[in-house]
């Protein structure tokens, strides 16, 4: 069976902010014919990219009302031969794994657009990132947002690849160009660190190709081999690829992919380059690189590893168990000593991102539904908490959290916006935070029972760590310093409010997210279940 | 016999805490500006009024609960499916039944006067809406506490009055020891909840913890699979054979249960956090702090009596430390002189008797202590406050005295509460606590024999008499103070009338527990909330029959005795504040005093142990972090850049005449090259579109050739 083209929404939805980086571009070339102003062509840039971000939202709400959530094959499938030399296709389509995903890369990819304007940043404020090389800004935001959604829809693994590092090249001049004083520190070294999983995953999919039985492109020609997904998952061939220097070849693939996919998530011990990318990104990067970019590296997992993997990610589940453990816990434990109010966010990033570990690697139904909807989440609490820590950042030009006090009194509405995203964050029941993370332990604890227990335990740390943050920077004597900061402006509200609304409105009704997911994710892990003796 | 048992949907149930959850809503998102606008009076107006509607609606559900058939009262409104993974499922549901349709009553009813009360308390305060919006939020989670169909829900409650517990006693956060205070509390209560969390994640994969592959779309859980209390009690004759660890699960599930009530009831070893809470405004820790959230744990134990009672162990240990709370608490409480620290100490100690009922089995007993005590308790934190506002904000008992003679009302309910809590049979406090004795002492189903637990707790007894009375003296007696050369008024009504109606139920609330010797009859309560416990009704007893009939009375006269001596020596000791003896023993034995005084030094050991080794792993965690992963990284990175270093200086030494010549090409182009090195992102760009292009080009035509 093959998928045959059934609709080009997803093209559409992945291509629009392509356009709106090729329309910003012309112009930019145009500007020594025709002399604009700079102004216009900063206005210009921002109009072209709420509309480059805002059509994928609104496609995104036709995609998820178009999904049928009882199937759990791919939908919405384009699928064309684009290289045929190497078999590769454009090959496109979401299941119910997929189709979470890029909703949530259009709701953050938004929201990050809007916190890009310099809406109520101060007039003398000219360093301020939102100012600076606007053209050039936006148009690698929206070549960042294509590549997103890009890695989510892919069905081929070559055209997967690509957008994995077309990805790269946009992220790293965003950080390296608009970030801060570290910049070129950060950028350089989440560029490599990526990087050096790419070719991890590029030997991976190389392999994989050459293992690959021969079969038919969608328009019918015979391949020798293939980057398919769909028929690499269904291809024995994957499963046992044979011995190379003596060892089971198909484990070192997984290994390879994992360790690939697990510099992104990031996964200790790969994950120290997540926190100074964070510190020196501008706000709404940040925002993207926690709602979105983290989560490529665990839809990577199970993309690739559960589903054309599936005996080795059995062979492999103790170890993503433990490691995820160990995020969750050592993550939280760093957040302890952290100064630097977006340093703590960051690891509370990993420490998060660590549930999701552990849900998949159980491979019980409520484990795997927990760690997608953890995936889901987090990207909803973590851009929430990356724009709080941006707000007291564009006012007091630093985040120093023992350098603040008091903030309550002054900026009160700022205060229950952070408080609520701190509680969802922490997990408080009744906020969305709760339902992922009551799943994903929910399910570990039958397989993983001791490492459950500790796991658990980090709700402890995290509450320390948030609440003590709270403490420090929001309760106490007013700093007299700080005195005059004006509370959150029309831009921040319109950027947290949604969120906040997500995390209430998913905290007390998430079916509509679980829904759209669990058939796919069930009939997922369903093989490894049996395979384990469930 | 197995008696038939119907549910009876009901489609109201969801007001009672959807109303208060629109009043936090209100007032916490336009009450300033209301506030600055109007003044009080629409804060007052939404946030007093809506539980008032809610304890209105709770009290026309519990009438027509009380028109069920005794054994069907159960009413559920169910609302929608909260979320639903292959067979784990939770509703929105409400339920009430004769225990949680008990709690909703005290909650709303008390939770309602306090807040009329504190239109009195907090009237010159500038965040006064901010005040009733978390007060309101906190009736809301508390009601979804105690309504909640589910264990889920009951947590989504249980975590939700601990974040309001934690806003309101920081309320006054700009000290910053209110804020500590507030921070320690929610800490606190978060490893009581881990332990909620994994005895919830042992019972469920206990009842159900394995799937089977039905159907197509996926799982179903194999057997019958609830986390609804309802549906529990069912599925534990089957799960009780099973282990964990080698140890059996129920017992397990029971005490990691236990681990999150002692940290939301303060028992050893978590209590530590409640007398620091009273840093809270005064109406917070009457409702909070001593009627309401803290009996929280007492009713989930209750809630799953049908789990403990399969577990002796379970039980043991949660009568152990309640009579040992009981007794701890009850020592501190004698040498405190702050008002509020008298009264936590006191709360602690009173939990501790109520776990020593649901510990033993006699859950009624357990649950009646904690309604009587909700009345008596919260009557006597708000007469403290009432004292605290006429001392312009002193709490300190020792710069009171006199006072009874300005402050007739607040006097005279403190009394009241006073003999209540003491055990004196004119009062309800003396059913509930006496009852709770008895069982203890009648108890044969523990691993410790039943006397030894009535002992304790009986000499706690005397200690409890002893300390309230002292108080009361202190305060009220003697010659009136005072306060910056004014003596203390008397309240407004809206703050007596709240100390009448509360010390009258303080009182009243006896009828309910008037036990079967004196009467013939069960006590109404123990009939009331039988249904509920009937799991728990054939546990074994020492005595029964008329052997019992005789010994309680007894029993009852002991308990008598010790309260009418502990009254009697903090009468000699404090009357008139005129017996020197008090401060020549605490001189005398100053160790001792200052030893129980500073609360034998538990803070200050935990933070010596627990708190400095949590920080310290923070600590070492970051620094592992900083310097050894990430200086992996960075050194790879040196590997990296000093290979490129080694390279240069082979490039340079040894091949070096033919390459002097290619470098200088190299370098010729480099100089060129540069120039394209605009740094105007255009032409960048430009250049990528234009490598693109040529890419694509060269590999058409490539893929010509090999095609």
């Amino acid at each position: 069976m093959d998928y045959e083209t059934t609709s080009q929404l997803l093209t559409w939805i992945t291509f629009v902010p392509l356009m709106g980086t090729g329309l910003i571009a012309v112009v930019l070339l145009l500007k020594p014919v025709v002399k604009f102003s700079k102004g216009f062509l900063d206005n210009f840039s921002r109009a072209i990219a709420i509309i480059g971000a805002g059509i994928p939202l609104a496609l995104c709400v036709a995609l998820w009302s178009q999904f049928d959530s009882s199937n759990t094959g791919l939908q919405m499938v384009h699928h064309l031969v684009w290289i045929q030399a190497f078999n590769i296709e454009y090959f496109v389509g979401v299941d119910g794994l997929s189709v979470t995903m890029v909703a949530l890369t259009g709701i953050v990819s938004f929201i990050a657009t809007i916190a890009s304007m310099p809406w109520g940043i101060a007039k003398d404020d000219d360093h301020h990132f939102s100012r600076r090389s606007v053209p050039g800004y936006m148009a690698l935001l929206l070549l960042l947002e294509s590549a997103m959604f890009g890695v989510f829809v892919a069905q081929d693994f070559f055209l997967f690849y690509v957008f994995w590092e077309l990805m790269l090249l946009p992220m790293y001049f965003l950080i390296g160009i608009w970030g801060g004083p570290r910049r070129e520190y950060a950028a350089i070294k989440f560029f490599l660190y990526t990087l050096a999983g790419s070719v991890l995953m590029l030997l991976a999919m190389i392999a994989m190709y050459f293992t690959s039985s021969p079969t038919t492109l969608i328009d019918g020609t015979k391949a020798a081999h293939t980057f398919n997904f769909v028929k690499l998952a269904a291809d024995p061939a994957i499963r046992d690829m044979g011995l190379l220097w003596g060892m089971d070849l198909a484990k070192m693939v997984w290994i390879g992919l994992f360790i690939g996919f697990a510099i992104k998530i990031p996964m200790f011990p790969f994950h120290t380059w997540l926190p100074d990318a964070h510190v020196e990104a501008p706000t709404p990067i940040s925002v993207i690189l926690a709602g979105v970019l983290l989560k490529m590296g665990t839809y990577g997992i199970l993309r690739v590893n559960f589903m054309i993997l599936p005996d080795q990610t059995v062979w492999a589940r103790y170890g993503i168990a433990v490691f995820g453990v160990i995020n969750i816990v050592y993550a939280a434990f760093v957040c302890m000593a952290q100064k630097d109010l977006k340093k703590l966010i960051a690891y509370s990033s990993v420490s998060h991102m660590g549930f999701v570990l552990l849900g998949m690697a159980a491979f019980t139904p409520q484990g795997i539904s927990g760690a997608v909807y953890q995936m889901w989440s987090h990207g909803i609490i973590s851009p929430a908490l990356f724009l709080i820590a941006g707000v007291i950042y564009d006012r007091a030009h630093h985040r120093e959290i023992n350098g603040f006090g008091g903030l309550a009194k002054i900026m009160p509405e700022y205060t229950a916006l952070m408080g609520l995203s701190f509680m969802a964050s922490l997990g408080l029941p009744g906020l969305n935070g709760f339902i992922a993370e009551a799943l994903c332990f929910l399910g570990a604890f039958p397989v993983f029972t001791t490492l459950t227990v500790i796991a658990a335990s980090g709700v402890i740390i995290t509450a320390a760590y948030y609440l003590w943050t709270i403490q420090r920077m929001f309760l106490g004597p007013v700093n007299e310093k700080y005195k005059n900061l004006n509370d959150v402006n029309w831009r921040e509200r319109l950027t947290l409010y949604p969120l906040i609304a997500g995390m209430l409105f998913l905290g007390f009704y998430p079916m509509p997210v679980l829904n759209m997911m669990n058939n796919t994710l069930h009939t997922l892990v369903k093989p490894l279940a049996n395979a384990i003796g469930l | 016999m197995e008696v038939e048992k119907t549910i009876t949907e009901i489609s109201y149930l969801w007001l009672i805490p959807f109303f208060p959850a629109i009043g936090a809503f209100i007032s916490g998102a336009f009450g300033k500006r209301l506030q600055a606008k109007w003044g009080k009076a629409p804060i007052i107006a939404v946030s007093v009024t809506l539980p008032w509607i809610s304890f209105v609606i709770a009290l026309v559900a519990f009438i027509k609960l009380l028109g069920l058939d005794e054994n069907s009262r159960t009413m559920v409104t169910h609302l929608w499916t909260w979320f639903d993974v292959a067979g784990a499922k939770a509703g929105m549901a409400f339920a009430m039944d004769p225990l949680s349709g008990m709690m909703t009553m005290i909650v709303t009813f008390v939770g309602s006067l306090i807040h009329i009360y504190s239109i009195g308390y907090m009237h010159d305060d500038e965040s006064f809406w901010r005040f009733f919006s978390h007060l309101n939020m906190f009736l809301f989670a508390m009601l979804m506490l105690v309504l909640g169909d589910n264990i889920l829900l009951m947590f989504v409650g249980w975590e939700g009055v601990g974040l309001c517990s934690y806003l309101l006693i920081g309320f006054w956060y700009t000290d910053v020891n209110n804020a500590k205070a507030g921070m320690k509390a929610f800490v606190v209560n978060r490893i009581g909840d881990f332990g909620f969390l994994v005895g919830f994640f042992i019972l469920f994969w206990a009842v159900g913890g394995a799937w089977s592959h039905a159907s197509q779309s996926g799982y179903t859980m194999s057997g019958h699979f609830t986390i609804t209390f309802r549906e529990l009690p069912a599925m534990m004759d089957a799960i009780a054979g099973k282990e964990l660890w080698g140890i059996p699960v129920l017992t397990l599930v029971g005490i990691f249960f236990f681990i999150g009530a002692t940290g939301k009831s303060a028992q050893i070893p978590l209590y530590v956090w409640l007398p620091d809470a009273m840093a809270g405004p005064t109406p917070v820790s009457a409702l909070i702090h001593a009627a309401t959230m803290v009996t929280a744990g007492v009713y989930m134990v209750a809630r799953f009596n049908f789990l403990y009672i399969h577990s002796p162990t379970a039980m043991t240990i949660i009568a152990v430390v309640g009579v040992a709370t009981a007794f701890f608490a009850a020592t501190i409480g004698v040498f405190q002189y702050d008002i509020k620290k008298v009264l936590a100490y006191s709360t602690v100690s009173q939990l501790g008797y109520m776990f020593v009922g649901v510990g033993v089995g006699a859950y009624w007993a357990g649950s009646y202590h904690l309604l009587t005590h909700a009345f008596f308790k919260a009557c006597l934190f708000l007469g403290a406050g009432s004292v605290i506002m006429a001392m312009h904000h002193e709490q300190d008992m020792r710069k009171m005295g006199g006072l009874g003679k300005v402050m007739p009302i607040t006097k005279w309910t403190y009394l009241i509460a006073c003999i209540t809590i003491a055990g004196f049979p004119i009062a309800s406090g003396f059913y509930s606590k006496d009852e709770i004795l008895w069982q203890a002492f009648n108890s044969d189903y523990l691993l410790v024999p039943g006397w030894s637990i009535w002992l304790v707790g009986f000499i706690a007894a005397a200690l409890t008499s002893f300390y309230m009375f002292r108080s009361y003296y202190m305060t009220f007696t003697g010659t009136t103070v005072k306060v910056h050369g004014h003596e203390p008024q008397e309240q407004k009504p809206v703050i007596t009338i709240v100390l009448a109606t509360l010390a009258m139920f303080a009182v009243l609330t006896m009828v309910l527990g008037i036990p079967q010797w004196l009467t013939g009859a069960n006590p109404v309560l123990e009939h009331f909330l039988a249904p509920v416990f009937e799991a728990a009704e054939n546990l074994p007893k020492v005595f029964t029959g008329e052997a019992a009939h005789h010994i309680e009375p007894w029993m009852a006269l002991a308990s008598i005795a010790v309260a009418t001596l502990g009254w009697i020596v903090a009468r000699w000791l404090y009357k008139d504040r005129k017996n020197p003896l008090p401060l020549k023993l605490k001189e005398r034995f100053s160790g001792i005093h200052k030893l129980i005084y500073n609360k034998y030094y538990v803070d200050e050991a935990y933070h010596a142990t627990a708190v400095r080794g949590f920080l310290f792993t923070g600590r070492a965690a970051s620094w592992f972090d900083r310097v050894i992963v990430d200086g992996m990284v960075n050194f790879t990175g040196r590997i990296g850049q000093g290979l490129c270093v080694i390279d240069g200086l082979i490039d340079k030494y040894i091949v070096d005449g033919a390459v002097n010549l290619l470098a200088g090409i190299v370098h010729f182009f480099g100089d060129q090259l540069r120039k394209v090195q605009t740094g105007k992102l255009p032409s960048y760009l430009a250049g990528f579109a234009l490598g693109l292009t040529i890419l694509i080009v060269i590999s058409q035509f490539l893929f010509d050739v090999y095609a």
